[in-house]
Protein backbone atom coordinates (compact mmCIF):
# COMPACT_ATOMS: atom_id res chain seq x y z
CA UNK A 1 0.00 0.00 0.00
CA UNK A 2 1.69 3.23 -0.98
CA UNK A 3 1.15 6.84 0.76
CA UNK A 4 -2.04 7.86 2.38
CA UNK A 5 -3.72 10.52 -0.32
CA UNK A 6 -3.13 13.06 2.03
CA UNK A 7 0.88 12.39 1.62
CA UNK A 8 1.14 12.59 5.21
CA UNK A 9 4.46 9.96 5.31
CA UNK A 10 6.04 11.59 2.03
CA UNK A 11 6.06 14.95 4.32
CA UNK A 12 9.22 16.29 5.57
CA UNK A 13 9.30 16.96 9.20
CA UNK A 14 8.56 20.31 10.17
CA UNK A 15 11.20 20.84 11.79
CA UNK A 16 13.77 19.86 9.07
CA UNK A 17 11.24 22.25 6.10
CA UNK A 18 11.16 25.42 8.59
CA UNK A 19 14.64 25.13 9.92
CA UNK A 20 16.66 27.48 12.54
CA UNK A 21 18.62 29.07 9.43
CA UNK A 22 15.34 29.12 7.25
CA UNK A 23 13.82 30.69 10.04
CA UNK A 24 15.87 33.20 10.75
CA UNK A 25 16.78 34.47 7.35
CA UNK A 26 13.01 34.26 6.94
CA UNK A 27 12.62 37.14 9.73
CA UNK A 28 15.88 38.79 9.37
CA UNK A 29 14.68 40.62 6.06
CA UNK A 30 18.47 42.08 6.37
CA UNK A 31 18.81 41.31 2.09
CA UNK A 32 14.88 42.96 1.23
CA UNK A 33 15.55 46.26 0.44
CA UNK A 34 15.85 48.28 -2.85
CA UNK A 35 19.47 48.94 -4.42
CA UNK A 36 20.29 52.59 -5.30
CA UNK A 37 21.61 52.06 -9.06
CA UNK A 38 20.99 48.72 -10.00
CA UNK A 39 22.76 47.47 -13.21
CA UNK A 40 20.06 44.38 -13.73
CA UNK A 41 16.26 43.70 -12.38
CA UNK A 42 14.60 41.10 -12.53
CA UNK A 43 11.17 39.91 -11.52
CA UNK A 44 10.67 36.40 -10.43
CA UNK A 45 7.17 34.55 -10.26
CA UNK A 46 5.42 31.39 -8.52
CA UNK A 47 2.33 31.22 -10.97
CA UNK A 48 1.37 28.63 -8.30
CA UNK A 49 0.49 31.04 -5.66
CA UNK A 50 1.23 34.80 -7.75
CA UNK A 51 3.99 35.51 -5.33
CA UNK A 52 6.45 37.80 -7.03
CA UNK A 53 9.75 38.66 -5.81
CA UNK A 54 11.98 41.30 -7.67
CA UNK A 55 15.77 40.51 -7.79
CA UNK A 56 18.27 43.36 -8.43
CA UNK A 57 22.25 42.96 -9.34
CA UNK A 58 24.64 45.93 -8.94
CA UNK A 59 27.59 44.43 -10.88
CA UNK A 60 31.19 45.92 -11.92
CA UNK A 61 34.16 44.20 -13.30
CA UNK A 62 31.78 40.70 -13.45
CA UNK A 63 31.58 41.00 -10.14
CA UNK A 64 28.26 41.26 -7.93
CA UNK A 65 28.75 43.76 -5.83
CA UNK A 66 25.62 43.97 -4.23
CA UNK A 67 22.38 42.09 -4.41
CA UNK A 68 18.75 42.63 -2.66
CA UNK A 69 15.66 41.90 -3.16
CA UNK A 70 11.84 43.16 -2.67
CA UNK A 71 8.56 41.42 -3.09
CA UNK A 72 6.57 38.96 -1.02
CA UNK A 73 6.63 35.29 -0.73
CA UNK A 74 6.35 32.56 1.63
CA UNK A 75 8.61 31.72 4.58
CA UNK A 76 10.87 29.42 2.07
CA UNK A 77 11.34 31.18 -0.69
CA UNK A 78 12.03 34.57 1.16
CA UNK A 79 14.09 32.60 3.25
CA UNK A 80 15.88 31.04 -0.09
CA UNK A 81 16.54 33.84 -1.98
CA UNK A 82 18.13 35.51 1.08
CA UNK A 83 20.61 32.96 1.90
CA UNK A 84 21.06 33.37 -2.44
CA UNK A 85 21.47 36.84 -1.86
CA UNK A 86 24.40 36.07 0.59
CA UNK A 87 26.03 33.64 -0.92
CA UNK A 88 26.30 35.29 -4.48
CA UNK A 89 27.25 39.00 -2.64
CA UNK A 90 30.66 39.91 -4.17
CA UNK A 91 31.16 36.57 -6.23
CA UNK A 92 31.60 36.90 -9.88
CA UNK A 93 29.35 36.25 -12.52
CA UNK A 94 31.01 32.70 -13.35
CA UNK A 95 31.03 31.95 -9.56
CA UNK A 96 26.77 32.47 -9.32
CA UNK A 97 26.59 30.57 -12.85
CA UNK A 98 28.15 27.56 -10.99
CA UNK A 99 26.18 28.09 -7.94
CA UNK A 100 22.76 28.26 -9.71
CA UNK A 101 23.63 24.61 -11.26
CA UNK A 102 24.81 23.31 -7.86
CA UNK A 103 21.70 24.36 -6.86
CA UNK A 104 19.65 23.00 -9.17
CA UNK A 105 21.54 19.27 -9.00
CA UNK A 106 20.94 19.53 -5.33
CA UNK A 107 17.24 19.94 -5.76
CA UNK A 108 17.28 17.55 -8.26
CA UNK A 109 18.22 14.85 -5.74
CA UNK A 110 21.77 14.55 -6.82
CA UNK A 111 24.54 14.16 -4.63
CA UNK A 112 26.79 16.55 -4.55
CA UNK A 113 30.48 15.55 -3.33
CA UNK A 114 31.32 17.28 0.21
CA UNK A 115 33.21 20.68 -1.16
CA UNK A 116 29.94 21.05 -3.40
CA UNK A 117 27.55 21.03 -0.31
CA UNK A 118 30.07 23.51 1.21
CA UNK A 119 30.05 26.06 -1.40
CA UNK A 120 26.07 25.95 -1.26
CA UNK A 121 26.99 26.69 2.72
CA UNK A 122 23.42 27.50 3.69
CA UNK A 123 21.46 26.92 0.80
CA UNK A 124 21.81 23.10 1.75
CA UNK A 125 18.75 23.84 4.49
CA UNK A 126 16.90 22.83 1.24
CA UNK A 127 18.82 19.74 0.37
CA UNK A 128 15.32 17.80 1.83
CA UNK A 129 12.62 20.02 0.23
CA UNK A 130 12.29 17.43 -3.24
CA UNK A 131 10.20 15.23 -0.75
CA UNK A 132 7.94 18.29 -0.42
CA UNK A 133 6.94 18.49 -4.94
CA UNK A 134 4.19 21.50 -3.71
CA UNK A 135 6.58 23.31 -2.17
CA UNK A 136 10.16 22.91 -4.91
CA UNK A 137 8.85 26.03 -6.52
CA UNK A 138 9.39 28.13 -3.19
CA UNK A 139 12.68 27.52 -3.42
CA UNK A 140 13.68 27.55 -6.51
CA UNK A 141 12.08 30.85 -7.89
CA UNK A 142 14.98 33.13 -6.65
CA UNK A 143 17.77 30.72 -8.42
CA UNK A 144 15.51 31.03 -11.35
CA UNK A 145 15.00 34.58 -11.26
CA UNK A 146 19.25 34.61 -10.81
CA UNK A 147 19.90 32.97 -13.75
CA UNK A 148 17.87 35.28 -15.57
CA UNK A 149 19.82 38.12 -14.14
CA UNK A 150 22.55 36.74 -15.25
CA UNK A 151 21.72 36.30 -18.66
CA UNK A 152 20.83 39.95 -18.98
CA UNK A 153 23.62 41.27 -17.35
CA UNK A 154 26.23 39.83 -20.15
CA UNK A 155 24.41 39.41 -23.00
CA UNK B 1 -30.89 4.35 4.29
CA UNK B 2 -28.49 6.25 4.60
CA UNK B 3 -26.42 7.52 8.23
CA UNK B 4 -26.59 11.05 9.62
CA UNK B 5 -23.03 10.30 9.75
CA UNK B 6 -22.54 11.21 6.29
CA UNK B 7 -18.76 10.31 6.67
CA UNK B 8 -19.21 6.43 7.15
CA UNK B 9 -20.10 6.90 3.23
CA UNK B 10 -16.96 8.32 2.37
CA UNK B 11 -14.20 5.69 2.11
CA UNK B 12 -11.26 8.56 1.94
CA UNK B 13 -12.14 9.90 5.09
CA UNK B 14 -12.45 7.28 7.10
CA UNK B 15 -9.05 6.00 5.58
CA UNK B 16 -5.69 6.14 8.23
CA UNK B 17 -2.29 6.67 7.54
CA UNK B 18 -0.03 5.22 8.86
CA UNK B 19 0.55 7.22 11.97
CA UNK B 20 -3.49 6.09 12.54
CA UNK B 21 -4.62 9.40 11.58
CA UNK B 22 -7.80 10.67 9.23
CA UNK B 23 -7.42 13.13 7.27
CA UNK B 24 -9.66 16.53 8.11
CA UNK B 25 -10.40 17.32 4.81
CA UNK B 26 -11.65 21.29 4.65
CA UNK B 27 -11.21 22.12 0.65
CA UNK B 28 -14.49 20.79 -0.48
CA UNK B 29 -14.88 24.58 -3.08
CA UNK B 30 -11.89 22.64 -4.87
CA UNK B 31 -12.72 19.20 -5.21
CA UNK B 32 -15.15 16.71 -3.14
CA UNK B 33 -14.79 13.12 -1.95
CA UNK B 34 -17.02 10.51 -3.75
CA UNK B 35 -19.27 8.34 -1.48
CA UNK B 36 -18.98 5.11 -2.47
CA UNK B 37 -22.58 4.88 -3.85
CA UNK B 38 -20.56 7.11 -6.78
CA UNK B 39 -17.92 4.76 -7.13
CA UNK B 40 -19.96 1.42 -6.75
CA UNK B 41 -21.92 2.96 -9.89
CA UNK B 42 -18.65 3.79 -11.95
CA UNK B 43 -17.50 0.26 -11.03
CA UNK B 44 -20.75 -1.59 -12.35
CA UNK B 45 -20.82 0.77 -15.38
CA UNK B 46 -17.21 -0.94 -16.25
CA UNK B 47 -18.06 -4.22 -14.89
CA UNK B 48 -21.69 -4.57 -16.59
CA UNK B 49 -22.16 -1.95 -19.50
CA UNK B 50 -18.79 -0.15 -20.93
CA UNK B 51 -19.54 0.96 -24.05
CA UNK B 52 -20.27 3.86 -26.45
CA UNK B 53 -23.65 5.44 -25.86
CA UNK B 54 -25.76 6.91 -28.53
CA UNK B 55 -24.03 4.49 -31.21
CA UNK B 56 -24.05 0.40 -30.43
CA UNK B 57 -27.88 -1.61 -31.15
CA UNK B 58 -26.16 -4.37 -29.23
CA UNK B 59 -27.24 -4.53 -25.59
CA UNK B 60 -24.72 -3.14 -23.60
CA UNK B 61 -24.58 -0.19 -25.74
CA UNK B 62 -28.22 0.77 -25.58
CA UNK B 63 -27.79 0.06 -21.59
CA UNK B 64 -25.24 2.79 -21.32
CA UNK B 65 -27.31 5.20 -23.80
CA UNK B 66 -30.15 4.56 -21.13
CA UNK B 67 -28.40 5.48 -18.55
CA UNK B 68 -26.65 8.36 -20.10
CA UNK B 69 -30.08 9.63 -21.21
CA UNK B 70 -31.60 8.90 -17.90
CA UNK B 71 -28.77 10.91 -15.84
CA UNK B 72 -29.66 13.86 -18.17
CA UNK B 73 -33.32 13.74 -16.91
CA UNK B 74 -32.33 13.30 -14.07
CA UNK B 75 -29.82 16.91 -14.09
CA UNK B 76 -33.33 18.69 -15.58
CA UNK B 77 -35.25 17.50 -12.76
CA UNK B 78 -31.97 18.53 -9.92
CA UNK B 79 -31.90 22.07 -11.13
CA UNK B 80 -35.68 22.91 -11.93
CA UNK B 81 -35.37 22.63 -15.99
CA UNK B 82 -38.21 22.24 -17.90
CA UNK B 83 -37.35 19.43 -19.53
CA UNK B 84 -33.77 17.35 -20.13
CA UNK B 85 -33.32 18.60 -23.76
CA UNK B 86 -32.16 21.61 -21.47
CA UNK B 87 -29.25 19.88 -20.34
CA UNK B 88 -25.81 19.82 -22.23
CA UNK B 89 -23.11 18.07 -21.00
CA UNK B 90 -19.56 19.70 -20.63
CA UNK B 91 -16.24 18.16 -19.59
CA UNK B 92 -16.87 20.74 -16.81
CA UNK B 93 -17.42 24.43 -15.82
CA UNK B 94 -15.21 25.92 -17.28
CA UNK B 95 -15.59 24.09 -20.42
CA UNK B 96 -19.40 25.37 -20.41
CA UNK B 97 -18.72 29.04 -20.10
CA UNK B 98 -15.95 28.90 -22.95
CA UNK B 99 -18.54 27.35 -25.29
CA UNK B 100 -20.81 29.82 -24.29
CA UNK B 101 -18.37 32.81 -24.88
CA UNK B 102 -17.14 31.42 -27.95
CA UNK B 103 -20.54 30.30 -29.71
CA UNK B 104 -23.70 32.56 -28.34
CA UNK B 105 -21.10 35.47 -27.14
CA UNK B 106 -19.45 34.94 -30.87
CA UNK B 107 -23.14 35.78 -32.32
CA UNK B 108 -24.41 38.65 -29.95
CA UNK B 109 -21.59 40.62 -29.09
CA UNK B 110 -19.99 43.37 -31.24
CA UNK B 111 -17.79 46.67 -31.19
CA UNK B 112 -18.49 48.98 -28.15
CA UNK B 113 -20.75 46.57 -26.35
CA UNK B 114 -20.28 45.49 -22.92
CA UNK B 115 -19.57 42.28 -20.80
CA UNK B 116 -20.33 42.97 -17.12
CA UNK B 117 -18.19 40.40 -14.86
CA UNK B 118 -17.87 40.65 -11.06
CA UNK B 119 -14.33 41.46 -9.76
CA UNK B 120 -15.16 37.72 -7.38
CA UNK B 121 -15.26 36.09 -10.80
CA UNK B 122 -12.89 32.75 -11.03
CA UNK B 123 -11.24 32.88 -13.70
CA UNK B 124 -13.12 30.45 -16.02
CA UNK B 125 -15.50 33.24 -15.83
CA UNK B 126 -13.78 35.98 -16.76
CA UNK B 127 -11.22 34.64 -18.99
CA UNK B 128 -13.11 33.66 -22.03
CA UNK B 129 -14.86 37.13 -21.53
CA UNK B 130 -11.21 39.24 -21.57
CA UNK B 131 -10.93 37.03 -24.83
CA UNK B 132 -14.17 37.44 -26.18
CA UNK B 133 -14.31 41.49 -25.48
CA UNK B 134 -11.01 42.22 -26.54
CA UNK B 135 -11.55 39.73 -30.08
CA UNK B 136 -14.60 41.69 -30.60
CA UNK B 137 -14.05 45.48 -29.48
CA UNK B 138 -16.08 45.14 -26.65
CA UNK B 139 -15.84 46.22 -23.08
CA UNK B 140 -15.64 44.01 -20.10
CA UNK B 141 -17.10 46.20 -17.02
CA UNK B 142 -16.51 44.92 -13.63
CA UNK B 143 -18.68 45.15 -10.55
CA UNK B 144 -17.21 45.38 -7.18
CA UNK B 145 -18.27 43.15 -4.41
CA UNK B 146 -18.84 43.59 -0.69
CA UNK B 147 -17.47 41.61 2.29
CA UNK B 148 -19.07 38.60 1.20
CA UNK B 149 -17.96 38.85 -2.46
CA UNK B 150 -21.90 39.64 -3.40
CA UNK B 151 -22.39 42.25 -6.20
CA UNK B 152 -24.77 45.35 -4.97
CA UNK B 153 -27.44 45.81 -6.84
CA UNK B 154 -27.15 49.82 -6.92
CA UNK B 155 -24.04 49.50 -8.65
CA UNK B 156 -25.36 47.19 -11.10
CA UNK B 157 -28.48 49.10 -12.35
CA UNK B 158 -25.70 52.07 -12.60
CA UNK B 159 -23.49 49.84 -15.37
CA UNK B 160 -26.33 47.83 -17.10
CA UNK B 161 -26.58 49.90 -20.24
CA UNK B 162 -28.44 49.02 -23.75
CA UNK B 163 -24.70 48.30 -24.90
CA UNK B 164 -24.98 45.73 -21.95
CA UNK B 165 -24.86 42.06 -24.05
CA UNK B 166 -23.90 39.48 -21.55
CA UNK B 167 -24.00 39.46 -17.87
CA UNK B 168 -22.00 36.61 -16.38
CA UNK B 169 -22.07 36.20 -12.54
CA UNK B 170 -21.05 33.60 -9.81
CA UNK B 171 -23.88 32.39 -7.82
CA UNK B 172 -21.50 31.77 -5.04
CA UNK B 173 -17.90 33.49 -4.36
CA UNK B 174 -15.11 30.46 -4.41
CA UNK B 175 -13.21 32.56 -1.34
CA UNK B 176 -15.81 34.63 0.33
CA UNK B 177 -18.63 32.24 0.18
CA UNK B 178 -21.39 34.81 -0.19
CA UNK B 179 -24.80 33.92 -1.94
CA UNK B 180 -25.47 36.46 -5.13
CA UNK B 181 -29.42 37.65 -5.06
CA UNK B 182 -30.03 35.97 -8.75
CA UNK B 183 -33.43 36.41 -9.50
CA UNK B 184 -32.87 40.11 -8.60
CA UNK B 185 -29.83 40.26 -11.12
CA UNK B 186 -31.90 38.77 -13.81
CA UNK B 187 -34.45 40.72 -13.83
CA UNK B 188 -32.14 43.74 -13.87
CA UNK B 189 -30.14 42.43 -16.85
CA UNK B 190 -33.23 41.47 -18.59
CA UNK B 191 -35.07 44.56 -18.23
CA UNK B 192 -31.65 46.19 -20.71
CA UNK B 193 -32.07 43.28 -23.02
CA UNK B 194 -28.96 41.37 -21.67
CA UNK B 195 -28.56 37.48 -20.98
CA UNK B 196 -27.17 36.22 -17.76
CA UNK B 197 -24.40 33.32 -17.73
CA UNK B 198 -24.48 32.44 -13.90
CA UNK B 199 -21.72 30.36 -13.08
CA UNK B 200 -23.68 27.82 -10.21
CA UNK B 201 -20.41 25.88 -9.35
CA UNK B 202 -20.29 27.01 -6.00
CA UNK B 203 -24.16 26.60 -5.17
CA UNK B 204 -25.53 23.59 -6.93
CA UNK B 205 -23.77 21.21 -4.52
CA UNK B 206 -24.73 23.08 -1.37
CA UNK B 207 -27.77 25.09 -1.78
CA UNK B 208 -31.60 24.21 -3.94
CA UNK B 209 -31.07 25.96 -7.05
CA UNK B 210 -34.07 26.60 -9.52
CA UNK B 211 -32.96 27.51 -12.61
CA UNK B 212 -36.77 29.14 -13.75
CA UNK B 213 -37.38 30.10 -10.03
CA UNK B 214 -33.95 32.01 -10.49
CA UNK B 215 -34.50 32.79 -14.40
CA UNK B 216 -30.96 32.54 -15.76
CA UNK B 217 -30.47 32.31 -19.66
CA UNK B 218 -27.33 29.76 -19.14
CA UNK B 219 -26.01 28.11 -15.93
CA UNK B 220 -22.68 25.81 -15.95
CA UNK B 221 -21.78 23.57 -12.90
CA UNK B 222 -19.02 21.17 -12.31
CA UNK B 223 -19.72 17.18 -11.15
CA UNK B 224 -16.57 16.79 -9.14
CA UNK B 225 -17.64 20.13 -6.53
CA UNK B 226 -20.91 17.42 -5.70
CA UNK B 227 -19.44 14.27 -4.78
CA UNK B 228 -19.23 13.15 -8.78
CA UNK B 229 -15.86 12.25 -11.05
CA UNK B 230 -14.28 15.21 -12.43
CA UNK B 231 -14.43 15.59 -16.00
CA UNK B 232 -17.98 16.09 -16.25
CA UNK B 233 -19.95 19.80 -16.38
CA UNK B 234 -23.55 20.56 -17.08
CA UNK B 235 -24.47 23.32 -19.13
CA UNK B 236 -28.24 24.75 -18.82
CA UNK B 237 -29.50 27.12 -21.51
CA UNK B 238 -32.88 28.20 -22.30
CA UNK B 239 -34.67 26.12 -25.28
CA UNK B 240 -34.47 29.43 -27.61
CA UNK B 241 -30.60 30.30 -26.89
CA UNK B 242 -29.38 26.81 -27.30
CA UNK B 243 -31.39 26.25 -30.69
CA UNK B 244 -29.35 29.64 -31.60
CA UNK B 245 -26.11 28.81 -30.71
CA UNK B 246 -23.67 26.84 -33.16
CA UNK B 247 -21.56 24.27 -31.55
CA UNK B 248 -18.31 25.54 -30.65
CA UNK B 249 -16.81 22.27 -31.05
CA UNK B 250 -17.66 19.98 -34.07
CA UNK B 251 -16.73 15.81 -34.72
CA UNK B 252 -18.88 13.21 -34.18
CA UNK B 253 -21.83 12.33 -32.93
CA UNK B 254 -23.94 15.26 -33.22
CA UNK B 255 -24.85 15.45 -37.18
CA UNK B 256 -28.17 15.22 -38.75
CA UNK B 257 -25.84 14.55 -42.04
CA UNK B 258 -22.46 15.41 -43.11
CA UNK B 259 -21.83 15.97 -46.82
CA UNK B 260 -18.11 16.75 -48.25
CA UNK B 261 -18.89 20.71 -48.19
CA UNK B 262 -21.24 21.06 -45.54
CA UNK B 263 -23.24 19.38 -42.29
CA UNK B 264 -26.53 19.82 -40.81
CA UNK B 265 -26.83 19.37 -36.79
CA UNK B 266 -28.78 17.33 -34.42
CA UNK B 267 -30.62 19.51 -32.57
CA UNK B 268 -29.74 20.67 -28.90
CA UNK B 269 -28.42 19.26 -26.52
CA UNK B 270 -26.79 16.75 -29.18
CA UNK B 271 -25.26 19.35 -31.26
CA UNK B 272 -22.84 20.52 -28.09
CA UNK B 273 -21.71 16.82 -27.34
CA UNK B 274 -19.51 16.12 -30.07
CA UNK B 275 -16.82 13.06 -29.54
CA UNK B 276 -17.79 10.41 -26.83
CA UNK B 277 -18.95 11.85 -23.99
CA UNK B 278 -17.52 10.95 -20.40
CA UNK B 279 -19.96 8.38 -20.00
CA UNK B 280 -18.76 7.13 -16.49
CA UNK B 281 -18.95 10.66 -15.34
CA UNK B 282 -21.93 10.76 -16.14
CA UNK B 283 -23.33 8.10 -14.73
CA UNK B 284 -21.09 8.92 -11.15
CA UNK B 285 -22.77 12.36 -11.42
CA UNK B 286 -26.33 10.80 -11.52
CA UNK B 287 -25.09 8.62 -8.53
CA UNK B 288 -24.36 11.59 -6.62
CA UNK B 289 -27.80 13.24 -7.90
CA UNK B 290 -29.23 10.47 -6.14
CA UNK B 291 -27.00 10.83 -3.01
CA UNK B 292 -27.74 14.26 -2.61
CA UNK B 293 -31.61 14.48 -3.17
CA UNK B 294 -31.77 11.28 -0.96
CA UNK B 295 -30.13 13.57 2.60
CA UNK B 296 -32.30 16.37 0.45
CA UNK B 297 -30.56 20.08 -0.42
CA UNK B 298 -32.76 22.20 2.50
CA UNK B 299 -31.03 19.48 4.54
CA UNK B 300 -27.43 19.88 3.06
CA UNK B 301 -27.84 23.64 3.70
CA UNK B 302 -28.38 23.27 6.80
CA UNK B 303 -25.99 21.03 8.06
CA UNK B 304 -23.49 23.89 6.30
CA UNK B 305 -24.90 26.56 8.18
CA UNK B 306 -24.70 24.75 11.68
CA UNK B 307 -21.48 24.13 10.83
CA UNK B 308 -20.42 27.37 9.56
CA UNK B 309 -21.95 29.37 13.06
CA UNK B 310 -19.60 26.60 14.93
CA UNK B 311 -16.21 27.87 12.38
CA UNK B 312 -16.87 30.94 12.20
CA UNK B 313 -17.20 31.51 16.17
CA UNK B 314 -14.31 28.98 16.50
CA UNK B 315 -11.53 30.39 14.01
CA UNK B 316 -12.04 34.04 15.50
CA UNK B 317 -11.05 32.58 18.55
CA UNK B 318 -7.60 31.59 16.81
CA UNK B 319 -4.96 33.79 17.80
CA UNK B 320 -3.39 36.55 15.26
CA UNK B 321 -5.83 35.27 12.86
CA UNK B 322 -7.24 37.75 10.30
CA UNK B 323 -10.27 36.95 8.91
CA UNK B 324 -11.79 38.07 4.84
CA UNK B 325 -15.29 37.11 4.72
CA UNK B 326 -16.39 37.93 7.88
CA UNK B 327 -19.73 38.25 9.78
CA UNK B 328 -22.26 35.90 10.79
CA UNK B 329 -23.38 32.55 8.77
CA UNK B 330 -26.33 34.02 7.05
CA UNK B 331 -26.20 34.86 3.14
CA UNK B 332 -23.71 32.50 2.44
CA UNK B 333 -22.25 28.54 2.24
CA UNK B 334 -19.33 27.00 4.23
CA UNK B 335 -16.31 28.96 2.35
CA UNK B 336 -13.77 30.98 5.14
CA UNK B 337 -10.88 32.61 3.47
CA UNK B 338 -8.10 33.74 6.37
CA UNK B 339 -4.68 34.56 7.11
CA UNK B 340 -2.56 34.37 10.27
CA UNK B 341 -0.68 37.57 10.48
CA UNK B 342 2.65 37.58 9.73
CA UNK B 343 2.70 34.31 7.61
CA UNK B 344 2.36 33.69 4.27
CA UNK B 345 -1.07 31.01 3.61
CA UNK B 346 1.30 28.70 2.01
CA UNK B 347 3.38 27.87 4.97
CA UNK B 348 0.38 28.34 6.91
CA UNK B 349 -1.48 24.81 4.64
CA UNK B 350 1.90 23.36 4.84
CA UNK B 351 1.90 23.25 9.06
CA UNK B 352 -1.67 22.29 8.34
CA UNK B 353 -1.40 19.54 6.39
CA UNK B 354 1.62 18.02 8.91
CA UNK B 355 -1.41 18.00 11.16
CA UNK B 356 -3.60 16.05 8.31
CA UNK B 357 -6.13 19.11 7.64
CA UNK B 358 -6.46 20.16 4.05
CA UNK B 359 -7.32 23.70 3.35
CA UNK B 360 -6.41 25.08 0.22
CA UNK B 361 -3.61 28.25 -0.05
CA UNK B 362 -3.38 30.57 -3.09
CA UNK B 363 -5.48 33.08 -4.96
CA UNK B 364 -8.35 30.35 -5.80
CA UNK B 365 -7.57 31.24 -9.48
CA UNK B 366 -9.42 34.81 -8.20
CA UNK B 367 -6.64 37.21 -8.87
CA UNK B 368 -8.16 40.20 -9.53
CA UNK B 369 -10.73 39.51 -6.21
CA UNK B 370 -6.90 39.00 -3.90
CA UNK B 371 -6.16 42.59 -5.64
CA UNK B 372 -9.44 44.02 -4.38
CA UNK B 373 -9.09 42.13 -1.06
CA UNK B 374 -5.12 43.97 -0.82
CA UNK B 375 -3.35 40.74 -0.31
CA UNK B 376 -1.56 37.91 -2.84
CA UNK B 377 -3.09 34.92 -1.23
CA UNK B 378 -5.38 33.29 1.13
CA UNK B 379 -6.12 30.53 3.13
CA UNK B 380 -9.54 28.80 2.38
CA UNK B 381 -11.55 26.29 4.13
CA UNK B 382 -14.46 24.89 2.74
CA UNK B 383 -17.08 22.40 4.11
CA UNK B 384 -19.42 19.86 2.98
CA UNK B 385 -22.07 17.88 4.36
CA UNK B 386 -19.82 15.30 5.45
CA UNK B 387 -17.52 17.51 7.82
CA UNK B 388 -17.84 17.77 11.33
CA UNK B 389 -17.07 20.28 14.38
CA UNK B 390 -13.70 18.20 14.76
CA UNK B 391 -12.67 18.81 11.28
CA UNK B 392 -13.02 22.04 12.64
CA UNK B 393 -11.19 22.02 15.93
CA UNK B 394 -8.55 20.36 14.31
CA UNK B 395 -8.64 23.43 11.79
CA UNK B 396 -8.03 25.85 14.72
CA UNK B 397 -6.09 23.26 16.84
CA UNK B 398 -3.43 23.50 13.72
CA UNK B 399 -3.49 27.35 12.97
CA UNK B 400 -2.92 27.88 16.70
CA UNK B 401 0.78 26.19 15.80
CA UNK B 402 1.72 28.17 12.96
CA UNK B 403 3.53 30.78 14.37
CA UNK B 404 5.36 29.11 16.83
CA UNK B 405 6.68 26.51 14.44
CA UNK B 406 8.10 29.61 12.23
CA UNK B 407 9.68 30.83 15.17
CA UNK B 408 7.60 34.12 15.61
CA UNK B 409 6.56 33.25 19.17
CA UNK B 410 2.87 32.48 20.15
Amino acid sequence: MGCPPYGRCLALELSDLYSQVIRDHNRSRHNKRTLCDPTVTVPGKNPSCGDEIVLSLTLKDGIIEDAAYTGVGCAISEASVSIMIDLIRGATVAKASELCHLFFRMIGSESLTREELEELDEAVAFSGISRMPARVKCATMAWHTLQVALQNASP
Amino acid sequence: MMHTDYKEDFPLLLHTDATGVKVAYLDNAATTQKPRQVIDAVRTYYERYNANPHRGAYAIAMQVTEAFESVRSKVAQFIGAPDPEHIVFTFGATDGINQVAQSYGEQVVGPGDEILISVAEHHSNLLPWQRLAANKGAALVYLSVDRLGCIRLEELAAKLTSHTKIVAITHVSNVLGGINAIREIAAMAHAVGATLLLDATQSVPHIPVDVQDLDVDFMVFTAHKMLAPAGVGVLYGKKDLLKQMEPARVGGGIVEEVREQRVRFLDAPMKFEAGTQNSEGIIGLGAAIDYLEAVGMERVQAIEHRLMEYALKTLAAVPHIVLYSTGDAANRTGIISFNIAGVHPHDTATILASHAVAVRAGHHCAQPLMAHLGVNATCRMSLYLYNTEEDIRRLADGLSTVREVLGLGT
